[in-house]
């Protein structure tokens, strides 16, 4: 029996293990292939020039990158202050309301919505009537994606300044919008912020809300009412096409997406848990303390 | 005494201002509480209705769901094929990234020495933030050529003739059809389904598990038996997230899938689902009908998807409910 129990114990613990190796064997051949990968194919002038005729060897992805950062500015621009009022709304004025507390469950819920349904309702709301496709509809569609998961990191950052900092603040005398103001914001601009990255790490990788809303463009364009490119669907397009630099320059620009995207959730790591960051460990710390005198 | 008063004034009037703004406040931000918690999915869903309806007035919604026919030159449209193919590919990359999820979530809580905690912890993480666009072109240009040459042959040679399960692995091995795409999807999960496990594992009181431990359990039976119980509707629920997250994936799929409108009978073939026809066809469709088809499609992925994910966020409720009283 107790041979027996220690066999399925070593069993069960050594297919586990096995289990995690399984799983980071797949996830460091994806990322050993990008790192190889990007770095053969990864040249300045991918950066710095706009693409030749198709099959034509040699130029860049200018047009694309300028592009995305149009598109993802844009995108951050509509939906972050969309997503830390919804928030600060959540957390501030209806905690307690049960009605809201469905609301804010929903909005929980959206932040997994098929994002390729985002971009088919954007369509028909802004690409249809307008006859065209358009960068201003891919904004849309990314600022969309954004909001609910502003909205949700708001609410919970929000939710972490202790009580007491609130009714300090109205013994003063404070109307409410003055404590959100004054007193909440400034309490939760790390969390908040730590939110906004994640929100833009998110929409900056995303593809299928711009398939068809801002579409493809194979030269560099500035007006937010004709397609736009974006490194995405550019990658998209080049790795479904038939020419083998094109799959270079795929490659380059999967690195490059993949290093900013990984840059921007690890700063979000950074700025949340980093010691350098002396307001929310204050919070957090208060918080605890607070909890431990309640029990 | 006039000092006073207008004193008293000015003091009222500030008074009256902040609280108009207070007001003013109030309502702005409720109005886009209100938007992002009731509008938005509103708006979303009448939208897509809006836009299929001629096509569930063409076909009829039950029709349209058992006609496996998709032909854009006769105009006759039928979902089965792709609703077919999103379960399939689904199932398949479930059945494959739950084992391996709850293997790395257990291996980081309870297995893994201090110092690698983190290290993996952050790697899986991490892992999760990469675009999804990443993983479907990897599966297309590194992937797909070794399946099509050397794993799916070998596969075939192997299990090819016994009875029955033969089946599923005939036809000619290509690299891009369902086994492909599954294994592709179920990699792109793994890291986000073990960060949910990881993080119900991590709920679990440590006193519980160190009385299991004093009355002389095994390391596997304290998982077996206090971790895994205690924290099944987390499990569950982190399960159905990822369910959620599969069925709405759309690069990740579409790449290695072939958008092959047919029901697959073996792994090898190619297929399609409900997001690889919407990536492919959305902007080809040049008749109404076939672009409302589409819509329907998609109104079909968003109701399941909520559906999905709305009895997950409850079963995650649940665990933390009772973890608080």
């Amino acid at each position: 029996m107790k041979t027996y129990r220690k066999f399925l114990n070593f069993f069960m613990l050594s297919l586990s293990t096995f289990m995690a190796i399984y799983g980071i064997f797949w996830l460091f051949w994806i990322l050993y292939s990008l790192l190889v990968n990007g770095f053969k194919y990864l040249k300045p002038e991918l950066i710095y020039l706009d693409p030749t005729p198709a099959g034509v060897e040699g130029g860049g992805l200018r047009h694309a990158f300028v592009g995305h950062l149009i598109l993802t500015s844009l995108g951050t621009l509509i939906g972050v202050p969309i997503g830390i009022a919804a928030g600060i709304f959540f957390s501030e004025y209806a905690r307690h309301n049960k009605l809201f507390a469905i609301f804010r469950q929903i909005t929980d819920i959206m932040v997994s919505t098929p994002s390729i349904v985002i971009g088919a309702v954007v369509y028909a709301l802004l690409v249809k009537p307008l006859g065209h496709f358009n960068g201003l509809a891919g904004a849309v569609a990314l600022a969309l994606l954004m909001i609910p998961v502003i909205a949700i990191t708001t609410d919970e950052m929000l939710k972490l300044v202790p009580q007491q900092m609130r009714e300090a603040a109205y013994a003063l005398g404070a109307h409410q919008w003055q404590v959100i103001k004054s007193v909440i914001l400034r309490a939760a601009k790390v969390g908040i912020l730590t939110g906004v990255l994640l929100g833009v790490a998110r929409i900056s990788g995303e593809t299928a809300p711009l398939l068809f809303t801002s579409f493809n463009n194979a030269y560099m364009n500035l007006n937010l009412m004709k397609p736009v490119a974006s490194l995405t669907v550019t990658m998209f397009d080049y790795v479904m096409g038939p020419y083998k630099y094109w799959h270079e320059q795929a490659w380059a620009a999967a690195f490059v997406l993949t290093m900013g995207v990984l840059l921007l959730s690890i700063t979000a790591k950074l700025v949340l848990h980093g010691n350098l960051i002396k307001p929310l460990t204050y919070i957090v710390r208060s918080f605890t303390r607070s909890k431990d005198k309640e029990e | 005494m006039e000092v006073v008063s207008s004193v008293k004034d000015r003091a009222n009037s500030i008074k009256i201002r902040a609280g108009r703004v207070d007001k003013f406040v109030k309502v702005l931000l409720g109005f886009w509480a209100l938007f992002v918690g009731l509008l938005f999915p509103l708006i979303v869903v009448l939208v897509l209705f809006k836009e299929s309806k001629l096509a569930i007035d063409t076909f009829g919604l039950v029709k349209f769901l058992t006609n496996s026919n998709w032909d854009p030159v006769a105009e006759n449209f039928g979902g089965l094929t792709m609703v077919v193919g999103t379960l399939i590919s689904t199932f398949l990359a479930m059945l494959i990234a739950t084992p391996v999820s709850i293997g790395i979530a257990i291996f980081i809580t309870e297995l893994a020495p201090k110092w690698l905690k983190p290290i993996i912890s952050t790697a899986v993480e991490l892992l999760a933030a990469i675009p999804s666009i990443i993983y479907g072109m990897w599966g297309f240009l590194v992937l797909a050529p070794v399946m099509g040459d050397k794993v799916e042959p070998w596969l075939q040679d192997k299990l090819g003739n016994l009875p029955i399960i033969g089946q599923l692995f005939s036809g000619t091995p290509t690299g891009i059809d369902v086994l492909t795409t599954s294994l592709v999807l179920s990699i792109m999960i793994i890291p986000f389904m073990a960060a949910v496990v990881r993080d119900s594992f991590n709920m679990v009181p440590a006193i519980m598990k160190e009385s299991a431990y004093g009355l002389g359990a095994t390391q596997w039976e304290v998982i077996r038996h206090v971790v895994i119980p205690y924290t099944a509707s987390g499990i569950a629920g982190g399960l159905i997230l990822a369910t959620g997250r599969a069925l709405g994936e759309t690069m990740a799929v579409t790449f290695v899938a072939g958008n092959n409108p047919q029901i697959p009978k073996s792994l090898f073939d190619s297929f399609t689902t409900i997001t690889v026809a919407l990536a492919n066809q959305f902007t080809e469709a040049d008749t109404d009908i076939y672009l409302s088809s589409l819509y329907l499609l998609a109104l079909l992925l968003f109701l399941v998807s909520f559906i999905l994910l709305a009895i997950a966020k409850y079963m995650i409720l649940r665990l933390e409910k009772r973890w608080k009283a």
